[in-house]
C-alpha cells in the first residue's frame, strides 16, 4: 500500500519536474469562480426553480403548521399515516393519528419528514448534513421526502452554503446531500421517469422566517 | 472489457448496418445536443466558467502531489482510509482485498467509469462476489453482459424492446412474470429488484466526480440516488477515482459542478449531488463503517509530463461524445474499450498503448466540435493530431498511408508540380465523372466509394478557381 502511494507521488513528482514533495509551496489561486447572477429574491427564485425540478411546494407561516401541511399533503397522495422524522424535527407537535418514528429509514418507510441545513437559489436545491438528528437514509429510501425549509435560510448561491457552514463551527459531517427534486433517470430512451431509485416526490414546507 | 469485434473498421461497419442501434443513436445525440445549448443560452457566465475551470484543473495539475497529500491528509482525519493503485491490476487487488477483509458476499455498484476502466466487475465476479450495479443504465447493460457505449448514459444503445426482453429473461426467475413495455413500468419494476440489493449489501463502490483536498470529501453527481442508497446502506463504501480528481476546496468544486450537468445532460444539476467524508460517526444512525479511496493512476501521472497533460482536466462529462460526427454514427461499441468518442480517442491510446488503438486517432474529422463545447476546454484535435503524429514516428502508420503521406508532402514543396499534378487530376476526375456529376468507382479509394459516390470535380482546381475570382474583381 505504502509502495503504490510512493510509485504514484514519485511518478507525478517525476512528470512535474520536482525532486522531493512540494506540498507546502502551494500558492492558491486568485480570486473565486464566477457566480450566476441573478435579479429578484432569492426565495422566490428558490421556489420557481424547485418547482421547474418537478417538486413542490407549500408555504406555511410557522412551525405550528406543520402539522396541518403533513396532514394535507400525506392525504393527497395517498400515503399511510407513519413518518420516519428527523430527530431535530422532535419537538413539532406531530398530527394526532399519525404514527411517528425517529430513526434510520427502513424499507417500509412510505414517508419522511426532514430539516435542512440551508437551500439555494441559484438551482434550486435543499442541502442536508448528516448527524444523529438528522440520517441521510431518510433523504433516499421513502418515497415522499417533505423538507421542512426556512426562508431565511435560502441563500442566493452554493458558496453561501458554504460560508454559513464554516460559520458554525459543525465538524465536516459524513454526508452533505445537495438535493434538486426527486430522483429520476432517463436511462431508457431518454424517457424522463421519476422515482428511479429514491423519492418519487420531494415536497418542501416553505416558513416564511 | 473489450467490445465484440476484432478490428475497428469490422465494428464500425457492424454499427453502421445495425437498424437499431443506428436508431438509438438518432433519438439520443439531438436531444443532449439541444438541452445544452438552453443550458448555456441560460447561463452569460459560462465561459467565464469555463475558464475558469480550466485554471483550476492547470492549478491542480501543477501541484499535484501536494493536493493529493492534503486530501489524504483530511480523508484519514475523518476517519477514512486512502490507497494508493498505480496500476489498474493494483487497483482490483486493492479492492479485493478490502471486499475480503470486509468478509464480503454481495457487492452494489454506483455507476464509476474508472471502475470500468480497471475491469472490476470481472474481478470481482472471478473472486466470487455477486455484483449488482444499481445504475439503472449499468444495470440494462450488466444484464445485456455488454460495456458501456456512453461514459454517462452507458445503455444509450439500447431500445426499450430491448430492455423490455432482457427484464423478462432476468427478472422472470424472481417472480415478475408480464412483460413490460413502456418505460415507467421498466424503471419500477428495476426499482423493485434493486432495492433488494441496497439492504443486503456488504460493500458498496460508487465513483468520485470530485475528491475535495479541503475537507477530504469525494462528490458523486447522479439524477437517480442509486449511488447514495449504494452508499449509505452498504457496510463498507469503496470510492474509485483517477487521482487527477481533485479540486482544492468546497468553492471549486461548485464551480465543476455549474458546468458538469449543463454540458452532460443538459441539467442545471442534477437531483442530487452528495459529499461523503468518512464512515458514520460514533453516534451517527446510519452510513458505512468503513470508507476507503482508492486513487487511481493507471498512465495518469505519465501523461501529466508529456503533451498530453491538458487530457488529465477532463470531468467525464460526455458532452464531446455528445457533439462527435463520428460517434453519432458508430455508437460507443465500436471504439473497442471503455472510454468513447473524442475523449476515449485521446484516452484509450494512452491508458492502453498507441498500437492497441490505432484507428481511434484516425477516426476524427477534425471538425473541432468537441473543443468547442468541452467545459475544461481541453484540445481534443489537436490532441488527436499529436497521436497521429506519434504513430506515424514510431512507424505504425501503415505503408499505403506513408507512401500516400510522403507522395503528397514531396508535391507540396513543389507548388509548380503540386498545381499541375492538380489540374489533371480535376480533369480526369470531371471527365469520369461528366455523366453523372458523381463516381461509383475510383481505383485505391475503395474505402470512400464502397458505400457512397465521390462527387466529380468540377473541372477546375481550387487554385484556378480563386484566379479567376480574383480577376474578375474590380
Amino acid at each position: 500500500m505504502n509502495d503504490g502511494r510512493s510509485r504514484v507521488l514519485a511518478e507525478i513528482r517525476k512528470s512535474l519536474g520536482r525532486a522531493g514533495p512540494g506540498g507546502e509551496a502551494i500558492v492558491p489561486l486568485p480570486a473565486a469562480g464566477p457566480r450566476p447572477a441573478f435579479d429578484g429574491d432569492p426565495v422566490e427564485r428558490f421556489v420557481a426553480k424547485m418547482l421547474e425540478k418537478s417538486a413542490t411546494v407549500v408555504r406555511i407561516e410557522s412551525l405550528a403548521e406543520v402539522s396541518e401541511a403533513v396532514t394535507d399533503y400525506v392525504a393527497s397522495i395517498g400515503a399511510n399515516r407513519r413518518l420516519c422524522v428527523s430527530k431535530a424535527l422532535a419537538a413539532i407537535a406531530w398530527p394526532p393519528g399519525f404514527e411517528i418514528a425517529h430513526r434510520a429509514a427502513v424499507r417500509e418507510d412510505e414517508t419522511s419528514v426532514t430539516p435542512c441545513f440551508a437551500a439555494v437559489a441559484e438551482s434550486g436545491s435543499i442541502v442536508t448534513l448528516s448527524g444523529p438528528d438528522t440520517p441521510s437514509t431518510l433523504n433516499f429510501v421513502p418515497e415522499n421526502h417533505i423538507v421542512i425549509v426556512h426562508g431565511s435560510r435560502v441563500v442566493p448561491h452554493f458558496e453561501d452554503v458554504w460560508t454559513l457552514w464554516r460559520a458554525s463551527d459543525r465538524p465536516m459531517p459524513r454526508s452533505v446531500n445537495i438535493i434538486s427534486g426527486p430522483s429520476r433517470t432517463a436511462d431508457i430512451e431518454q424517457t424522463i421517469q421519476l422515482g428511479a431509485h429514491g423519492p418519487r416526490r420531494l415536497h418542501v414546507l416553505l416558513l416564511a422566517d | 472489457m473489450q467490445a465484440a469485434g476484432s478490428t475497428f473498421t469490422k465494428r464500425v461497419s457492424i454499427a453502421i448496418h445495425d437498424k437499431r442501434l443506428q436508431a438509438a443513436l438518432a433519438h439520443a445525440s439531438g436531444g443532449f445536443v439541444h438541452k445544452r445549448a438552453q443550458q448555456v443560452a441560460a447561463l452569460p457566465e459560462f465561459e467565464a466558467l469555463r475558464e475558469r475551470a480550466r485554471d483550476v484543473k492547470e492549478h491542480v495539475l501543477t501541484n499535484l502531489d501536494g493536493y493529493l497529500e492534503r486530501y489524504e491528509e483530511q480523508v484519514t482525519r475523518q476517519g477514512g482510509q486512502v490507497h494508493w493503485a498505480a496500476t489498474a491490476e493494483d487497483a482490483r487487488r486493492i479492492i479485493l482485498e478490502i471486499c475480503r477483509k470486509a468478509d464480503a458476499k454481495t457487492v452494489t455498484k454506483g455507476k464509476s467509469m474508472v471502475s470500468e476502466e480497471i475491469g472490476l466487475n470481472q474481478a470481482l465476479e472471478a473472486a466470487g462476489y455477486e455484483v449488482v450495479e444499481t445504475d439503472l443504465g449499468e444495470y440494462i447493460i450488466q444484464l445485456a453482459k455488454e460495456p458501456p457505449s456512453h461514459i454517462i448514459v452507458p445503455a444509450v444503445h439500447k431500445t426499450r424492446q430491448q430492455v423490455g426482453d432482457l427484464f423478462d429473461l432476468h427478472h422472470r426467475p424472481l417472480g415478475y412474470t408480464k412483460h413490460l413495455t413502456e418505460v415507467g413500468e421498466m424503471v419500477d419494476e428495476a426499482r423493485q429488484v434493486l432495492r433488494e440489493h441496497y439492504f443486503r449489501a456488504d460493500v458498496g463502490i460508487t465513483g468520485g466526480n470530485f475528491l475535495v483536498a479541503e475537507t477530504g470529501s469525494s462528490i458523486i453527481v447522479t439524477n437517480e440516488g442509486n449511488g447514495d442508497l449504494t452508499q449509505t446502506l452498504a457496510r463498507v463504501h469503496i470510492v474509485t477515482s483517477g487521482i487527477e480528481r481533485v479540486v482544492p476546496t468546497l468553492d471549486d468544486a461548485v464551480t465543476f459542478l455549474r458546468l458538469l450537468a449543463r454540458s452532460a445532460t443538459g441539467q442545471e444539476i442534477t437531483s442530487y449531488v452528495t459529499l461523503s467524508t468518512g464512515p458514520r460517526r460514533d453516534d451517527d444512525l446510519d452510513g458505512p463503517q468503513e470508507y476507503h479511496v482508492v486513487l487511481v493512476d493507471n498512465g495518469r501521472s505519465k501523461m501529466l509530463g508529456g503533451p498530453f497533460r491538458e487530457m488529465l482536466r477532463c470531468i467525464r462529462c460526455g458532452a464531446c461524445l455528445n457533439h462527435c460526427p463520428v460517434y453519432s454514427s458508430i455508437g460507443g461499441h465500436a471504439y473497442g474499450w471503455v472510454y468513447p468518442g473524442p475523449m476515449g480517442s485521446v484516452l484509450t491510446p494512452l491508458i492502453n498503448g498507441l498500437s492497441a488503438a490505432y484507428d481511434l486517432p484516425n477516426a476524427c474529422t477534425l471538425n473541432g466540435r468537441c473543443q468547442t463545447v468541452c467545459p475544461v476546454k481541453i484540445p481534443l484535435p489537436g490532441l488527436l493530431r499529436e497521436l497521429r503524429r506519434q504513430q506515424f514516428e514510431s512507424g505504425l502508420t501503415p505503408a499505403p498511408i506513408r507512401l500516400a503521406l510522403r507522395t503528397w508532402a514531396a508535391l507540396a514543396r513543389r507548388p509548380r508540380l503540386y498545381h499541375l499534378t492538380m489540374r489533371i487530376g480535376v480533369a480526369l476526375l470531371s471527365l469520369f465523372g461528366r455523366r453523372r456529376g458523381a463516381l461509383a468507382w475510383l481505383p485505391l479509394a475503395g474505402g470512400w466509394t464502397d458505400s457512397r459516390d465521390l462527387p466529380a470535380a468540377q473541372g477546375r482546381t481550387f487554385q484556378q478557381a480563386w484566379s479567376a475570382r480574383k480577376g474578375a474583381r474590380p
